[in-house]
This record gives structure tokens, sequence and C-alpha cells, in this order.
């Protein structure tokens, strides 16, 4: 018995049928890999919503499960046209047909906005929230938009790759001898008015302390 | 105290001072409040279950600190998490005691360097009585941290005296390992 011939791979631009039917229903839609080889569909961000709800009621795409909605930043991103967008990756999948299908989102970093999907399926609501918390991308159309993992009055959203780390959090320090890991910038302490400017009361050994 | 008391009445009763029994008395009921932020946390049930067995030691968990004596902060602790630990502390009753459990705790741990988030040892917040180095720390470590608190409640309920320094553990062979920030830089030495 002879092994047959390893097929050749498919040809790398090829999309997938249901990828050909998004594409062929919106021409803007563009059909990426990744540098890894991951087919996607970049989609501009004014047309996402529409695309979302296509692919989740069109009968031949039928993609019912929003798998995840994340998203990573293309500054000084290896193997990439060099660009300084937010992309927000919305992993789309079907149990019934076994497949899945993945959109991308590149918003501009100065003006990150997207329009919120939440209206099509709610658990994006949670996933938004966090891509905002942690990247800063506004979703349109989201009903209540505000920071889930850090505290309220953080500064900045950490997982940007030009975050500047904290020197402070309300008082305390952050960073042990004032430097980044890798000497990088840290965020500037804010100013505090002179009038309000107290000095830390130091803390006695378990006794009473006053509020820090 | 080595024979048996006779059935003299005399010889069935001890004298004492009522201070001193009930410093007696509280060094050995060390009620600890229930809570955990990470996987020092695992360490500390393993720490009160049927093996290594605080409640031996007359340590019964509580599930409020009103009725907790001690607070042991077993895990990680982040900037957001640091200001409700302080609110916990501030509800436990006079007199408080503080262990800071692990490497995270004590100075943040890996994370120490390398976190946005993550606190450099919850010092910053509550006075700490008792560090005990590790990653997590054993259970021994543990014990042998609450053997030296009982010290200074028994210190504190006879003689009025509080520790001014903390105390640093050092049993287990996990002093300064780790991540080379076992203890706070500026309480001992790092690798």
């Amino acid at each position: 018995m002879t092994t047959p011939a390893p097929t050749p791979p498919p040809p790398v631009a090829e999309p997938t049928p249901t990828a050909a039917r998004v594409l062929a229903q919106f021409p803007e839609v563009m059909h990426r890999r990744s540098d890894n080889g991951q087919p996607f569909l970049l989609v501009p961000a004014a047309r996402i919503a529409e695309v979302v709800q296509f692919v989740r009621d069109d009968l031949q795409v039928a993609m019912p499960v929003l798998l995840d909605l994340t998203a990573y930043d293309l500054l000084r991103f290896p193997g990439t046209p060099p660009s300084d967008a937010i992309a927000v990756v919305y992993l789309l999948g079907s149990y019934q047909h076994e497949r899945t299908l993945t959109l991308q989102v590149h918003a501009e970093r100065a003006a990150c906005r997207v329009r919120s999907i939440s209206n099509v399926w709610p658990a994006a609501l949670y996933f938004e929230r966090e891509v905002f918390d942690l990247f800063g991308v506004e979703f349109l159309g989201h009903p209540s938009l505000q920071r889930i993992l850090c505290p309220d009055d953080w500064q900045g959203h950490p997982l940007r790759k030009d975050y500047l780390w904290p020197l402070e959090y309300q008082g305390v320090p952050h960073l042990r001898d004032g430097q980044h890991f890798d000497g990088g910038p840290v965020r500037p302490t804010p100013a505090v008015p002179a009038a309000t400017a107290e000095p830390e009361p130091e803390l006695p050994r378990g006794g009473e302390a006053k509020k820090p | 105290m080595t024979e048996r008391p006779g059935n003299d009445l005399k010889e069935q009763i001890q004298l004492t001072a009522v201070d001193e029994f009930l410093a007696w008395g509280k060094e050995h009921s060390l009620f600890y409040l229930l809570f955990a932020t990470a996987c020092c946390g695992i360490e500390l049930m393993q720490a009160g279950g049927p093996r290594y067995d605080l409640d031996r030691l007359g340590m019964i968990p509580r599930a409020t600190p009103r009725q907790a004596d001690l607070m042991i902060v077993a895990g990680t602790i982040t900037h957001k998490m640091a200001s409700r630990v302080r609110t916990l502390w501030e509800q436990m009753t006079e007199p408080r005691w503080v262990v800071s459990m692990g490497s995270c705790a004590n100075a943040g741990g890996p994370f120490s360097k390398w976190s946005y988030s993550v606190l450099n040892g919850i010092d910053k917040y509550v006075p700490v009585d008792i560090y005990i180095p590790g990653c997590p720390p054993r259970p021994e470590a543990l014990i042998d941290g609450v053997m030296a608190l009982r010290e200074r409640v028994k210190r504190y309920r006879t003689t009025g005296e509080r520790a001014a320094e903390p105390h640093i553990v050092t049993v287990g062979n996990q002093a300064f390992g780790g991540h080379g920030c076992a203890v706070p830089l500026d309480r001992g030495p790092t690798t």
C-alpha cells in the first residue's frame, strides 16, 4: 500500500464559501490573512453593524454564536503592514455547521469608535466593556460603557502598547524605583492643587489609624 | 504538674491572675478572617484542613471581620482590591493583627515589576505584624508565623506592649526563594 501523495494546500487567497458569501454581499469587505495564515474578513468600521447582522441572520452564512470579542494593538505588531490602529476581533461560530468566521475592524487610534454589536448579541455587552477598558475602543450604542476590570478612576488603557505606567495610584506608589521595568516612560503624577495637598499620614502599627 | 492531682480539692485548683488567664485564652483563640485573593489561599485552606489543622491552635475561620482577631492576607492584592482590604481591616475590632502571607502580599511577588495593576505589598495599606515569604509558603511556614504571632499576642495581653517591628518568618527554606522579592525590599536582603 503506497501512501498517497500529499495534496497541495489550497491557495492562500481562496475564501471559504461562507466568507465568499459575505464578500459578495459587501464589496467593501476585504479578505485577509494574518501573519500566521489565519483568514479573516476586514470590515470597515462604519459597516460592522450591518455585516454582523447579516452573518448572523443569513441562512447560508448562519453564524449564531459570538464566541469572543477581543482586540489587539497593531502598533509595532510584527508581520503586518505598519499601522497604529486598534484591531477589534469578532470570533463567530456555528456549532451546527462546525465552522467559524473571524471579522476584524481596524479602528483609528486617535478617534477609536466602533459601532456596538450588543443589539445583535447581548453577550457582547461585557466583551465590549473589557475592550473599552483595556484598549480604549469606544463602542457607540453600548448602553453602559464603563470600565469592568480597572478601577473607575484608572488613567489610560493598559493593553495599548503606548500605555504609560502609573507612578502611583491614589497616593500609593506603584513602581518600586520609579521606573518602568524596561526603562520606558511612566505616566507623570497628576499635579495636586496646593489647597488640598496633605502629607500622607504615617500608618501606626496595629492601633487606630486614620483613613488614608 | 507531672503527677496526677489527687482527690484532694486543694490539689485540683490552680490559682492565677484574671489578666493572665484571659491572656492565655486570647493567645489560644486567634480567630482569623476567612478571605483569600489568590493561590496562597489554597495553601491557607490546606493549613486549615485536617492534615495541618489550624483548629488545634484554636484558630477558627470567621466569616465577618467583626468577629476576627487576625487577618491573613493570602494572595495578590491589586490596587483596586487594596482599599477593600483596608475596609475589612477597619471593620475588625481592636486589637487586630495582620499576617502577610506569600510574596505577593509581602512585596508584589512576580508581579512587582511586570504588572501595571498589582500593589507592591499590602503594608502600603494596613500595618503588617508577620511576613511569611514563599510562593506560596508551606503550611509549616504559616504555622510558624502563627506561633510567632501568638508570642506577640501573649506579650501584648500581659504587658500591653506591641512589637514595633514586624517579624519575618524564615522556616521552610523559602525565605529568599521565588522571585527575588520575597520580603519587602526595605525589610530584608534579597537575592
